[in-house]
């Protein structure tokens, strides 16, 4: 076996193992170094995979060496490999703008073990997407959350640290409540590995218990995903933590939550259950509606700027929700799409907003008084970062939005049609409202002499905003891509069967070792 | 053989999740929230570990003269969920300390009372982030 083979478990344990390096270093610039070329490996890794996933379906990787469903696999498919990228992708791009950011925000003593921290969160996202295992996702989901409290609590300001304990409260009750849900689909089916639930959920899906565990299961993504009613944690969290914290969790943590709901619902239970069967739809398109509408309204009358992304956020979540929710192949393209495309706007945002925090020292709306004219650069990224929210065309925005409607057209849902379009005009109010302060007000006297980012933050920035635009005009590869992982997750039995590890040869004994399981757990 | 009624534990389960679930959120008090959410997350341990007994199994050893064995698999799953547990009272705890350092206080009411003045008494004022505790 060569490097190649070992791909699908590299991209975790290169950030996992750096982590522990990263402290044993100390010192803050080599402690970045070390980070950044870990994340810059990783990503090399994660295109290495997609573009072995093109070449020859989704891939298994057997930990240890033990055959599923004993062993743990791993499973990279055409998803999960796009879902790596951009994950491995926005680490590497973030921690590019970094070292300027963390000198500024992080107190030293802190330094190398904020980057140990940010690898560590780095790992397990990227285990979560990996892993083929049901249980393996929670693990990575504690890994992952539990350095991002301590990410999110080493903020200057004392609110960061019950921003930080608000979110373990919250986020716990997330976790536990996806570990109830897993312990109920073992106990009925005896196995913990994704495609053998998918097989054997059928048979029992019309129990109480699978039934609970689905609810079970919801319920702890939503919260880990900041769906509308569950979104509380986050205003706060985005607000308070370090910009580079910020930057990084809005772009990849949600929608790795994104993932794992589509996951589980859409590749174990099955479209049929998880939405024809249980009332999913009748709860995801009102809740999606009521997050983009309520969380835009509030999102509009904030003064702190990071405070407003993030309640754009909720209502962006919204937008991905209610494409999942309208169940059709458009409503689950437009769901992954704007899962790559709000990564892309978000990450341009907020790493713009940290460059502000790091000239201006604040990003009040007062901060951005006539900063068009003293960091041209950092405020045009803002403007184009802000069309694509809106959902301009041209911008990567306006395509995820685009599918959406057509979705909910399809379903001859006119009404949500409209309402997402409403959601978009309040976007234009909270996007003008800091465009219009930053060129149309005179500059505050307090603030002195700006001038513009450092290069190393321009730099993922402007690489961020490029792609906004490039891929909101070139659509086929990122439209054609989602919609292939769409037509996989909702394409029915059929089509999961064909890539089930199952019909290999050599693989039955472990069919049949997990029944045995199954019994004895069912008859317990 | 099983002394208890087969669905004895999955009622301690219950009682076990809704009293730390009402804990973590009727206490104002930080660390009895932590307790709260030691107490939910200990109520799934029971959970994966009853559902891995079975009705006059052995302990999962391989024995001449036994044939029932419990499966192992919810236990070991359950090792690992205690080890994140720790964690997470581990990390809520170092924050409950920061929070008690930076607050005077690990009262939900004190906190959140001092905030307000803060959000009062620095209106308009940029750079608010003079106070921070604990370095």
């Amino acid at each position: 076996m060569t490097l190649i083979d070992h791909l699908p478990v590299l991209v975790v344990i290169l950030p996992l193992l750096t982590a522990p390096l990263c402290v044993l270093l100390d010192r803050p610039v080599a402690a970045w170094g070390a980070a950044l070329g870990a994340a810059w490996l990783t990503f090399v890794g994660a295109a290495l995979l997609v573009g072995q996933v093109a070449d020859g379906g989704a891939i298994s990787y057997q930990l240890g060496g033990w055959a599923p469903p004993w062993g743990i696999e791993y499973r990279v498919d055409t998803l999960g490999a796009y879902v790596l990228l951009i994950v491995s992708a926005m680490a590497a791009l973030v921690l590019l703008s970094a070292r300027e950011s963390v000198e500024r925000e992080i107190f030293r003593v802190n330094g190398a073990r904020f980057y140990a921290a940010f690898l560590l969160a780095f790992a397990g996202l990227m285990g979560i997407v990996a892993t083929g295992d049901a249980f393996n996702v929670f693990v990575f989901l504690e890994i992952s959350s539990l350095s991002t409290y301590a990410l999110i609590s080493m903020g200057r300001d004392r609110r960061a640290l019950t921003a930080a304990f608000q979110y373990l409260v919250m986020g716990t009750i997330g976790a536990t409540f996806i570990l109830i849900g897993i312990g109920f689909l073992y106990m009925m089916t005896g196995t913990l590995n994704m495609l053998d639930l998918a097989e054997r959920l059928p048979e029992v899906s019309n129990t109480r218990t699978v039934r609970a565990g689905f609810a079970f299961l919801t319920v702890g993504i939503g919260l880990k995903l900041a769906m509308f009613p569950l979104h509380l944690w986050m205003p706060n969290a985005y607000t308070y933590a370090p910009s580079v914290v910020t930057a990084f969790l809005a772009a990849t943590a949600t929608k790795v939550a994104v993932y794992v709901l589509l996951r589980f619902i859409l590749g174990i239970f099955g479209i049929e259950f998880g939405l024809g069967r249980m009332p999913l739809e009748y709860l995801l398109i009102p809740l999606g509606l009521m997050g983009i509408l309520s969380a835009s309204m509030v999102a509009i009358y904030q003064v702190e700027i990071k405070r407003l992304l993030a309640y754009s956020s909720v209502a962006q979540i919204g937008y991905i929700v209610l494409g999942v929710g309208l169940a059709n192949t458009h409503g689950i393209t437009a769901a992954v799409l704007h899962l790559f495309n709000h990564a892309l706007m978000k990450g341009a945002l907020f790493i713009a907003l940290g460059a502000v925090a790091y000239r201006i020292g604040a990003t009040t709306l007062d901060a951005f008084s006539g900063l068009g004219r003293r960091m041209p650069l950092t405020m045009g990224a803002i403007v184009i970062g802000g069309l694509s929210l809106i959902g301009v065309p041209g911008t990567v925005g306006f395509v995820s939005k685009w599918y959406l409607v057509l979705a909910a057209l399809e379903r001859g849902l006119w009404p949500i049609a409209l309402l997402v379009l409403v959601g978009s005009v309040m976007a234009v109010v909270y996007v003008w409202k800091v465009v219009e302060r930053a060129y149309f007000s005179q500059a505050s006297s307090g603030s002195g002499e700006a001038s513009e980012a450092p290069l190393m933050m321009l730099i993922p920035l402007w690489t961020l905003v490029l792609a906004n635009i490039y891929f909101g005009l070139h659509t086929d590869l990122s439209a054609g891509l989602a919609r292939q992982a769409a037509t996989v997750l909702s394409g029915g039995q059929g089509e999961r069967h064909a890539f089930a590890y199952l019909d290999s040869p050599g693989s039955a004994a472990g069919a049949a070792g997990g029944a045995g399981l199954c019994q004895a757990a069912q008859s317990a | 053989m099983n002394a208890l009624p087969g669905i004895f534990n999955y009622l301690v389960v219950v009682f076990l999740m809704m009293a730390g679930f009402y804990v973590v959120i009727a206490q104002g008090n930080l660390i009895k929230k932590l307790v709260g959410l030691g107490l939910f997350q200990a109520s799934v341990f029971i959970l994966y570990i009853t559902m891995g007994n079975l009705a006059g199994g052995a302990a999962p050893i391989v024995t001449e003269g036994v044939t029932v064995y419990s499966s192992p698999l919810p236990h070991v799953l359950i090792l690992t969920a205690i080890v994140v547990g720790v964690a997470t009272t581990a990390v809520g705890l170092a924050l409950a300390v920061r929070i008690q350092e930076a607050y005077g206080s690990v009262e939900e009411e004190v906190i959140h009372a001092s905030d307000l003045r803060d959000d009062e008494s620095l209106f308009g004022e940029p750079a608010a982030c003079d106070r921070e505790g604990g370095q």
